[in-house]
């Protein structure tokens, strides 16, 4: 993954909270992803100014414990791979 | 979740039948032969609150429709009570009436993406088709759609006049720029059900379409959804994703349906939302509890292992083709009825329809 990278997400896409449903949501044209409070954490950062480094630092100071670099990384590789971000 | 449990779980989505007045005379409208006029179409008032309440339910989607939606000068107003709400809108449209300064003040309301319907591949096929000249405007639609940087979906339903043009309809959709295109196998209910011997294709056709889509598949990015044409299949549809689990119908007179076909059923008495909240028609009126979960079903669908995944298929086709609304879908093979679907079928299909019209 490109350091350099600053996801964004596809303009047709919507991240929303259902306060309904209480969780988060990827909500497109006939399709709505149901995301865990994880997945939605990393989308809620991927907002075009931040690159990837920038990402993973965040959510590194919020969780201290865990090592998020890899999992982050491959989260966002597979959700580039659906057209979800870019 | 079934009434059983006691828990209705909160809908997803909305259809928004604003209003039933169409520039376009499709043999096979989803609208009900009995259009609901004008004079009774709710007021923008209401169904701002429509909106407020469905967002307060739980509705993600709006699928903003008609007949033609383009057709309601408050149209904007309804989409931005829908934005409101925190509703994803889709404009789901003729293309008639839709240029850049009318698709503008609705992406100003807050209009997320657009479905276009195309009737077929060329536009003497498809103005044959919607019975007056509309291709040039859809044309343009998707084109002031594509400028706007949103995501267009197209949607042909298919039946035995444009079925051998389907390769040429999905270039069609690729060339406008089309990121989906729902191939929709005519579903015989209403108009269509009134044209089905004109509409019904041959099994050879189909399967010939069916490696069409195969091909374009393997060579295109484009996503192509292709709605099984069920009375051939052998298998019932989940329909609606299941009776009052997923979808509510609102029609223009503010009837709410747990489906846009369900207007046929005669014992449904759907509730309208001028007297009840969305809430509790959701949640408990009879209408959506009617066939809400499988306590309802009778056999074979009461034991069959299908049952959660095809909720017993299709109450209106049940009662279209049996006159019994809770009778196991004919289009299943293990129906009883089974039969009625197949000699439908084998019978020579008659070359003209007839075309929607308001008062037939």
């Amino acid at each position: 993954m490109n350091a350099e990278w600053r996801p964004a997400l596809a303009a047709s896409i919507r991240l929303r909270h259902d306060r309904v449903r209480d969780k988060d949501l990827l909500v497109m044209p006939e399709r709505v992803v149901v995301l865990n409070p994880e997945a939605g954490r990393i989308l809620r950062l991927c907002d075009g100014s931040r690159t990837t480094t920038q990402i993973v630092d965040e959510l590194a100071a919020d969780f201290p414990d865990v090592s998020v670099a890899d999992d982050v990384g491959e989260f966002l590789m597979r959700v580039r791979g659906e057209g979800w971000v870019r | 979740m079934g009434p059983e449990s006691g828990v209705v779980d909160p809908p997803w989505a909305l259809l928004a039948e604003v209003t039933h007045a169409c520039p376009l005379h499709c043999p096979y409208c989803s609208n009900p032969l009995e259009l609901v006029r004008r004079s009774t179409e709710v007021d923008t008032a209401t169904w701002v609150r429509l909106m407020e309440e469905a967002g307060d339910l739980g509705v993600v989607h709006a699928h903003i429709s008609g007949g033609e939606p383009l057709l309601r000068p408050d149209l904007a107003e309804i989409v931005a009570a829908a934005e409101r709400a925190g509703i994803y809108t889709q404009l789901v449209t003729s293309g008639v009436g839709l240029d850049a300064d009318r698709l503008g003040e609705l992406t100003d309301a807050g209009l997320h993406s657009v479905q276009l319907s195309v009737q077929d591949a060329t536009a003497a096929a498809s103005d044959h088709i919607a019975g007056r000249r509309s291709f040039a405007d859809k044309e343009r639609a998707a084109e002031v759609v594509r400028d706007a940087g949103l995501p267009l979906g197209l949607n042909v339903v298919l039946h035995r006049h444009n079925l051998t043009h389907l390769d040429a309809i999905i270039r069609l959709g690729v060339e406008w720029g089309a990121q989906r295109i729902e191939l929709a196998n005519t579903q015989f209910y209403g108009w269509a059900l009134r044209n089905r011997t004109a509409l019904l294709p041959g099994r050879e056709l189909l399967a010939t379409a069916e490696e069409t889509v195969r091909r374009w598949r393997e060579r295109s990015s484009i996503e192509l959804i292709w709605v099984v044409p069920d009375y051939y299949e052998g298998i019932a549809k989940p329909c609606m994703g299941g009776w009052g689990n997923r979808s509510i119908t609102i029609a223009p007179d503010g009837r709410v349906l747990p489906c846009p076909v369900a207007y046929a059923l005669p014992d449904l008495s759907p509730p309208n939302a001028r007297d009840h909240s969305l809430a509790w028609i959701w949640e408990h009126s009879p209408a959506f509890n009617a066939y809400r979960g499988t306590a309802w079903m009778r056999e074979p669908c009461r034991t069959c292992p299908q049952r959660e995944a095809d909720f017993g298929g299709c109450r209106c086709q049940a009662f279209a083709l049996t006159g019994d609304a809770a009778r196991t879908d004919p289009a299943c093979h293990l129906s009883p009825d089974h039969h009625l679907i197949q000699e439908l079928t084998k019978k020579p299909g008659a070359a003209e329809f007839v075309y929607r019209r308001p008062g037939a």
